[in-house]
């Protein structure tokens, strides 16, 4: 059995993690770019304050995520870049339409309604629970 | 200037879920939970306020904002109403995004059939 893991060892595919790095940074750096690009432009172009273009930023960027995700290319972009685009808002957006479009052969009420937060369901859970505490105890601490 | 520091903060974040992601066995879902956390965290002292002035849209983009403005949300509320505030103000601010994947993820499955 060890002989067979150390085989196994030896044929695993190399994942070069300097180079996943670089690539996840470049990515999400371009990303954040392109937030505040926009940002600027909405303010310039159509003379919104700063709180309501990035509120249309995010949604853009969910759009624009939820697009390519039922397009079906999403997906092979998310392994090339990896973290670059699973920890910016367009990789909740990809987990909420891909569970819900695995879902679709299953119905509307069990299928889309029941599935569409399987992945995602966890990042609100604990950002609320931990909103919660958190903000409790500054609360109790004094002077918000 | 501020999309040189929107470029290096957002591109920081990500390489740093990128190094826990391969380092240690901890799945994507992890790590977006986890970023949550931290964002939570960070709020309440306002030290990710300070960091979105300085930064702008780029300290908005990553999953850590949503965590900002649920405790933003929740505490800003509790100057008028007390401990209550807490339950009634959470999703202030969150709200958009949540509304927005929920509406866009329903219509598009409803056009598009699933790949595999």
């Amino acid at each position: 059995m060890d002989r067979y893991k150390e085989i196994a060892d030896l044929h695993k595919a190399k994942e070069n993690r300097i180079y996943n790095s670089f690539v996840s940074f470049i990515c999400g750096g371009v990303m954040g770019f392109l937030a505040e690009l926009i940002i600027e432009c909405l303010m310039n172009w159509f003379k919104l304050s700063r709180t309501d273009s990035s509120i249309y930023m995010i949604v853009i960027f969910i759009f624009i995520s939820c697009l390519f995700t039922s397009l079906g290319f999403f997906d092979k972009l998310v392994t090339k870049f990896k973290c670059g685009l699973i920890i910016p808002i367009t990789g909740f957006a990809h987990s909420v339409m891909s569970s819900s479009l695995d879902a679709k052969n299953e119905g509307l009420i069990y299928g889309i309604g029941s599935n569409m937060f399987k992945l995602a369901g966890s990042v609100i859970v604990y950002g609320v629970v931990s909103a919660f505490i958190l903000g409790l105890i500054r609360y109790l601490i004094g002077g918000v | 200037m501020k999309l040189v520091y929107s470029f290096l903060f957002c591109g920081l974040i990500c390489l740093i879920g990128q190094m826990i992601l391969d380092n240690t066995k901890l799945t994507p879902g992890h790590i977006t939970s986890l970023f949550v956390v931290v964002g939570a965290f960070l709020d309440i002292f306002h030290i990710y306020d300070s960091i979105i002035k300085v930064v702008g849209g780029g300290a908005q983009l990553p999953i850590t904002s949503f965590g900002h403005s649920l405790v933003h949300g929740a505490l800003s509320n509790t100057s008028e109403h007390g401990v209550i505030g807490l339950f009634m103000g959470m999703f202030d601010l969150t709200a958009t995004g949540i509304v927005a994947v929920i509406l866009f993820a329903f219509f598009f499955t409803l056009i598009c059939k699933p790949k595999d």
